[in-house]
């Protein structure tokens, strides 16, 4: 008998919980429809975007001559995929260089001052980049950054995000195994790129991941910081293509389908290593 | 007086010499060490700290003394003048900053109505369903999405006269939808909507990874003591994740008063000006009309305002939150 009672509850458990599962992919459905509405209006022609009801598989496809317009239009999308590519690497090769180094100069070295300067990084950590960006605009001007590359890589490369995240971590790597390369005669060079470096790879990982993904993403700071249209990152790009097509609905669903892509990819691939850092504590920017 | 003859003295003597001058020179390497591992110090955290000087904190202070001047940068650094406290008199003056701080306060609201969904789908998703980790993705895709493309996208779906989702209110029967983000009195709410949209993911997963950190004997004792689902969610999850609950908080709101990306593309701060907010209004100020001093006394009011939620956190931290 009792155990007919705890098969049928088993039963009715796994029943309830497949119920649930099946409600919230409906409810993750409808969350996510705008994504699927742009996936679906990029595929048509022009006149059958706005059909009601909503056509969700295109009755008559237009995905090519969608693409090719985007990708070869007027508008320079490679050009914009390139810099974007450009900036994006480049700046996150710098911040976990960068960061790793300061990280490991926090943990591993002992030196005058080390607390106080510390304590300074974590301050600034309080002051909105938002604030600076006015007197950064006439700085950049004076110093022959603004309109360039350079200057949003160092810009993002600086963040001092990387270092907290990667101080934690490096805090975690035994002195042990340092200090045995310091008997052997190693330098510090040599510790942190043979042996902390190797050690600390998931972290180094999950930063630059997140760094990427962030400055791919970023429209703000390319906004703010460029004018020349040969420089236009994706975001950029994108903006000012919207802002021509107004009223091209398909080729700007193509347009955005087409930016938000690889994004899309780095995020699958790297999937574990963002929902790790993100909640590691609720990093952004 | 006994003088104490020690027949070894000569060689005494040489060894505590021999001993002196090994110290001497252990102490002086010990020293080449010491300066050695400072420069070290400098050279691994130099790059970073100027960094930091340059891009930070030089700017930051700039930001102070401009907001004290009237001047505008293409006018040149003679022309600069300074004004006290005129930006602000001027700032708190205007109808425009006004507007603008209220639809920031309004817009803040998004961030507990975000975490309240958050907290709800993060307590199914962990106890109640098959692939969670399908979940954290869906519900984390449009934060990972880039703001223009959905911005883009999201002024479609809203166009007032043949966007979709007026195409269905009005086959549902609502003759005059509201035409949304091209509505003066609908613009704000839009752009709230959409915020909790976008930002919802986040809190999701930072939800997730805190009730992980729950010990399940918990909730194993309060079920034989009978308690229901809502019982243990109201004794049990809900106080121990009030750390998490608060570090989103605060973050969220930080973040939110700071939003302008969103806005530029979205609205561009319209129509008439129904979803202008202080970063909005600094850009244009300084980047647009090059009136750089008076940006930057509303970089400075930007700062104040989030320091005050920063302050808040460290003094709540203690107060409030049950660890």
């Amino acid at each position: 008998m009792e155990r007919i009672a705890a098969g049928t509850n088993k039963t009715a458990y796994r029943l309830r919980r497949v119920l649930t599962t099946a409600l919230l992919l409906l409810l993750g459905l409808v969350f996510l429809l705008p994504f699927i509405w742009m996936l679906s209006a990029s595929f048509k022609p022009e006149l059958e975007v706005f059909t009601y009801p909503i056509q969700w598989i295109p009755n008559n496809w237009n995905l090519v001559e969608n693409y090719t317009n985007v990708w070869a239009g007027k508008v320079d999308f490679v050009l914009y995929y390139w810099n974007s590519i450009q900036v994006a690497v480049l700046t996150t090769l710098l911040s976990v260089l960068v960061s790793a180094m300061a990280a490991y100069g926090f943990t591993k070295i002992r030196f005058r001052g080390r607390n106080l300067l510390f304590l300074i990084v974590l301050a600034t950590y309080m002051i909105p980049p938002e604030a600076t960006h006015v007197p950064l605009f006439v700085i950049y001007r004076w110093m022959g950054l603004y309109d360039t590359h350079a200057g949003l890589i160092l810009l993002g490369g600086f963040s001092v995000l990387g270092t907290f995240l990667l101080r934690q971590f490096f805090e975690g790597i035994s002195n042990e195994y340092l200090e045995s390369a310091q008997v052997d005669g190693a330098g510090h060079f040599t510790r942190f790129m043979r042996i902390t470096l190797p050690l600390a790879r998931p972290a180094l990982a999950t930063y630059g991941i997140l760094r990427f993904i962030w400055t791919w993403n970023d429209f703000q700071t390319p906004f703010l910081f460029l004018s020349d249209k040969t420089l236009y990152t994706i975001q950029l790009g994108m903006y000012s293509f919207a802002d021509r097509n107004g009223s091209f609905y398909a080729l700007i669903m193509a347009a955005s389908v087409s930016a938000i892509i690889p994004l899309l990819v780095v995020f699958i691939i790297g999937q574990k290593q963002v929902i790790e850092g993100i909640s590691f504590g609720g990093l952004k920017g | 007086m006994i003088a104490s003859y020690n027949p070894y003295e000569a060689e005494v003597a040489d060894i505590q010499a021999i001993d002196k001058q090994e110290a001497v020179m252990l102490r002086r390497s010990g020293r080449a060490r010491r300066r050695r591992e400072m420069l070290a110090g400098y050279l691994f955290t130099g790059p970073m700290l100027v960094g930091v000087l340059i891009f930070t904190l030089v700017p930051m202070l700039l930001s102070f003394g401009l907001s004290l001047t009237d001047w505008s940068f293409v006018t040149g650094i003679e022309t600069i003048r300074f004004d006290g406290f005129g930006n602000f008199a001027r700032l708190f003056a205007t109808d425009a900053f006004a507007n603008s701080l209220v639809h920031n306060l309004v817009l803040l609201l998004s961030v507990p109505v975000g975490m309240t969904l958050a907290l709800a789908l993060a307590v199914v998703i962990t106890t109640r369903v098959y692939t969670p980790g399908l979940f954290k993705v869906i519900f984390f895709m449009p934060h990972i999405s880039s703001i223009v493309a959905v911005a883009v996208v999201w002024q479609v779906l809203f166009h007032p006269s043949y966007g979709p989702v007026n195409s269905m209110l009005m086959a549902l029967g609502i003759a005059e939808p509201p035409k949304w983000l091209a509505d003066p009195s609908y613009a704000l709410t839009s752009v709230l909507m959409l915020m909790v949209w976008i930002d919802m993911g986040v809190a999701l997963i930072i939800y997730i990874a805190g009730l992980k950190n729950i010990p399940a004997d918990l909730y194993e004792a309060a079920e034989i003591d009978g308690a229901t689902s809502w019982k243990k969610f109201k004794h049990i999850t809900f106080p121990l994740l009030t750390p998490t609950t608060f570090f989103l908080l605060i973050t969220g709101l930080i973040g939110n008063f700071k939003s302008f990306a969103l806005i530029k593309v979205l609205t561009d701060g319209g129509p008439v000006k129904s979803t202008t907010v202080i970063a909005y209004d600094m850009y244009t100020e300084g980047f647009v009309n090059l009136r750089t001093g008076y940006a930057s006394s509303m970089a400075v009011v930007l700062f104040a305002v989030i320091l005050l939620i920063t302050l808040i956190q460290w003094i709540g931290q203690r107060k409030w939150v049950n660890y």
